[in-house]
């Protein structure tokens, strides 16, 4: 018999309800995002957005130019599908360009895949690696979603902090001085331990693991067998004449880490979302497993600007008209200019040695924002959404990089991004010496 | 993945691969440029999608289902109607659940299902008439079959429509069949819609989302690819109640967080541009149709003509075809393979023209009831098609 809606006798509004909780399991835990939040709150309120990491000025006319061409040429095949796991002439290059890199040679079909952003990168490795059983080590603080991805795969996230130790008297604190202890490092690693994640140059704090501390993790990752997810997006971004190792460079590395590289940071164009992984093909072929049954095809048009773009670089490498010269130059003069403006007004900066953010101690202004006792927000995010309320200054609570259980350790620091204009440098000191002066002033 | 390889070779004519070698119209370009000059265009936008285009979508949305829709709640945009559909996937089914999927289906739909943890339900369209099928219409779901495929497992049965490969519109009173089902078992309908404007004369894309009971628990689908002709642009969205998209949003924030801005911008700009000419015939989505109605006829004409027979698509892009009447003997070809995959690598190396088998389309137990279809993608130059006329003509000559 037909089924047809003569034949109920239900009122209609219990009929069209979907009743049945509808949301699979897997999103327990990771509906919570403190992006969606805190960019709300800047889009509403702040007059100076030091919060979300975008720079404020635009992409390089060299890379702007690429993509105009692309999508005005005579080409008009290059506004339809491309290969699924990278644009030919993109990973022909990117393999060409990081083989050089890491001295290796690395096949673009095999050894390299383009993804929607690095997100995308890093939601592939998860989906590819983790599953129920296994342990991810995450260094805190982290990018937030490196606890929400490891959940969704159904993995156990096991968190290891930097710990910061005390700068000399009068010297301001600098991310090298949070590091990794050792033996608490190796403890966490157990039989469950499927991979470790590692960001360096560091999101938050800015911090470059040097040899030394690669090496460390590298032989416990040797010898426990373990995988290494390497977001390496802020390679160029590093400060006073500090070098980015890649980890995979190291022995017995490469065939167990996946790279993984944004054309967003390194071209200063988030809003393109391109990155890309490289890595052991063994590795690789699971990425690509991920990818073709879950966006399949990343956007043709920024990929073949973004190679144009690189192959640029790969021109000018080492030479003083290299965009990855002259970024990092200009960066350093920003984060040295909002460290002077920090340090004036009493908020204490620690000195990043690479990325394009930088923490700050906000003790010397807690007694604006009385703390709560018994609240469930950190200190640091009600005095986050107080500063862009009040002061129309954005920034991102550090408690937004740390896991539940540790979100009150370090509840009096702030995240800033000083990739941005001088003017909006500027206005940003504006504000906060005016701050400044309403609390001295009765 | 496997038979783009292949005709990637230029000597090839290319039927296969569903993406057009049209331009896509050129203020969509002008768009694009122009958003791209904008600083603040070029770094990342709203999670969910960018302002300007869940606005511009809400608006052409609210105008074809007749209510409200609220771009922010009810709106995300996702990398491609593929991650859509990997985001409701993701969000909505998981283990031990059952997914109903029609055959012939476009071909991710299984392997996502199986990816959630899921098992999928095959039921096929059948083909309703003795003879010779000459339409798309002439495949229709057994109403009985259907309801018996659904249980209290069933959390969803993914729909399509217009449908790919075959080119079926489904009718209200089809659709009708399917709701009650939906509504009788509670369960959600996935509504693939990506060629909701290619439908020819004669024809009517209705939106199953719109049927009474089905607003709350659909979730459709639409591509920017397929209705401006940019499939390189990758951007799709998912429309439906907030309870639901909410799901969505979550698996979003936890994949790719944002999709890229200044194509956002641009596909925001054309469809106000559209928006506005929605009562004029010049407005792109009815031109675009018109356009693909007579490429879709002359297809059809030289099929024929080659002694095909092809079966003429309601709506889409494609067209499926019987190449049994040819009888080309490929029982000394010693592969286990369906008599489809056979036939068109046979034909790409001797006719240098491409297709797509059609049991790439099907579940296991149906892979013989379609092996003697193969499917050709029509939105193409007229120089494709002139030289697809040319193989075509001389394909009788050789035989002979």
């Amino acid at each position: 018999p037909i089924a047809t809606s003569e034949t109920f006798k239900l009122p209609f509004s219990l009929q069209a309800k979907m009743s049945r909780p509808v949301q699979a399991r897997r999103l327990e835990g990771v509906d919570k995002n403190i992006w969606v939040e805190f960019v709300k709150l800047a889009a509403t309120y702040s007059k100076v957005n030091l919060g979300q990491g975008f720079p404020d000025f635009p992409p390089p006319d060299f890379l702007k130019e690429a993509f105009v061409r692309a999508l005005s040429g005579e080409n008009h095949m290059l506004h339809q599908y491309t290969r699924a796991f990278g644009h030919p002439p993109l990973v022909k290059i990117l393999a060409q360009f990081f083989g050089k890199l890491l001295g290796r040679d690395l096949d673009p079909m095999t050894n390299v895949m383009v993804t929607v952003g690095a997100y995308q990168a890093l939601f592939c490795c998860f989906q590819a690696f983790i599953e129920e059983g296994d342990e991810v080590i995450i260094i805190e603080p982290f990018f937030d979603c490196y606890e929400s991805m490891t959940k969704m795969a159904g993995g156990t996230p096991v968190f290891v902090p930097l710990r910061p130790k005390t700068p000399k008297d009068g010297k301001l604190m600098s991310s090298e001085d949070w590091k990794l202890d050792p033996a608490e490092l190796a403890s966490k690693f157990s039989e469950r331990t499927k991979a470790i994640v590692l960001n360096s140059p560091n999101n938050p704090l800015g911090k470059v693991f040097s040899r030394g501390e690669l090496e460390l993790i590298a032989d416990l990752c040797v010898k426990h067998d373990v995988l290494c997810i390497s977001d390496e997006v802020y390679e160029w971004l590093v400060y006073d004449g500090k070098e980015h190792i890649r980890i995979a460079s190291l022995p017995g590395m490469w065939d167990r880490t996946v790279i993984i590289g944004s054309a967003g940071k390194t071209f200063s164009a988030t809003g393109w979302k391109v990155g890309w992984t490289m890595g052991p093909n063994r590795l690789l072929q699971h990425l690509r497993n991920v990818h073709q049954n879950s966006v399949y095809h990343c956007a043709t048009i920024a990929q073949e600007a973004v190679a144009q773009g690189f192959q640029r670089e790969l021109e000018l490498y080492g030479k003083a008209d290299s965009y990855f010269i002259q970024l990092p130059r200009e960066l350093q003069q920003k984060r040295d200019w909002l460290v002077q403006s920090l340090d004036a007004v009493g908020m204490k900066p620690i000195i990043p040695e690479g990325t394009y953010f930088l923490v700050a101690d906000i003790s010397k202004f807690k007694s604006d924002i009385p703390d709560v006792p018994d609240s469930d927000e950190p200190y640091d995010s009600r005095f986050a959404k107080w500063m862009v309320k009040n002061k129309g200054l954005a920034a991102i609570p550090l408690s937004a990089f740390y896991s539940g259980a540790h979100k009150s350790i370090y509840n009096h620091f702030i995240r800033f991004c000083f990739a941005k204009e001088e003017a909006t440098l500027k206005a940003a000191n504006d504000i906060l010496q005016k701050w400044k002066q309403e609390k001295t002033s009765p | 993945v496997e038979f783009t390889k292949v005709a990637a070779d230029p000597s090839i004519v290319n039927l296969g691969q569903g993406l057009p070698d049209i331009s896509p119209p050129s203020y969509v370009k002008e768009e694009l440029a122009k958003a791209a000059a904008v600083d603040r265009l070029n770094q990342y936008t709203r999670g969910f999608g960018h302002p300007s285009l869940v606005k511009a979508l809400s608006q052409v949305y609210e105008r074809v289902c007749g209510r409200k829709i609220d771009p922010l709640t009810d709106i995300l945009v996702t990398v491609g109607a593929y991650g859509s559909l990997f985001s409701t996937i993701q969000a909505l089914i998981e283990e031990g659940d059952e997914v109903i999927i029609i055959e012939p289906f476009y071909d991710c739909y299984e392997p996502m299902v199986k990816m959630a943890g899921a098992k999928p339900v095959f039921i096929p369209l059948r083909y309703k008439h003795d003879g010779n099928s000459a339409s798309s219409a002439d495949w229709v779901l057994d109403p009985a079959e259907l309801e018996n495929k659904f249980n209290s497992k069933t959390k969803a049965i993914i729909l399509n429509t217009p449908n790919n490969p075959i080119g079926k519109v489904f009718t209200r009173e089809e659709l009708q069949v399917i709701a009650d089902l939906c509504i009788k078992h509670d369960t959600l309908c996935i509504s693939d819609e990506v060629y909701e404007w290619m439908v020819y004369k004669g024809n009517k894309h209705i939106k199953i989302a719109t049927l009474p009971g089905m607003w709350e628990r659909t979730i459709t689908i639409g591509s920017a690819g397929k209705t401006y002709s940019v499939t390189g642009w990758k951007l799709g969205w998912s429309i439906g109640p907030p309870n639901l998209i909410k799901h969505l949003q979550v698996v979003h924030q936890n994949t790719l967080y944002t999709c890229p801005t200044p194509l956002q911008e641009a596909l925001a700009q054309a469809f106000w541009i559209d928006f506005k000419r929605m009562d004029d015939p010049d407005c792109y989505f009815y031109s675009l149709s018109r356009e693909l109605e007579s490429k879709r006829d002359r297809m059809a004409q030289l099929l024929q003509e080659a002694g095909l027979k092809p079966v003429i698509p309601d709506g889409g892009y494609f067209m499926i075809v019987d190449v049994s009447t040819l009888n080309v003997d490929l029982s000394d070809v010693d592969e286990k393979q369906p008599y489809d995959y056979k036939f068109v690598k046979w034909m790409i190396r001797s006719k240098k023209l491409s297709a797509i088998p059609l049991s790439a389309f099907c579940g296991p137990e149906t892979k013989r009831q379609f092996e003697k279809y193969i499917r050709f993608c029509f939105i193409k130059k007229d120089s494709t098609l002139d030289a697809a006329e040319v193989i075509l003509k001389n394909w009788n000559k050789q035989m002979a």
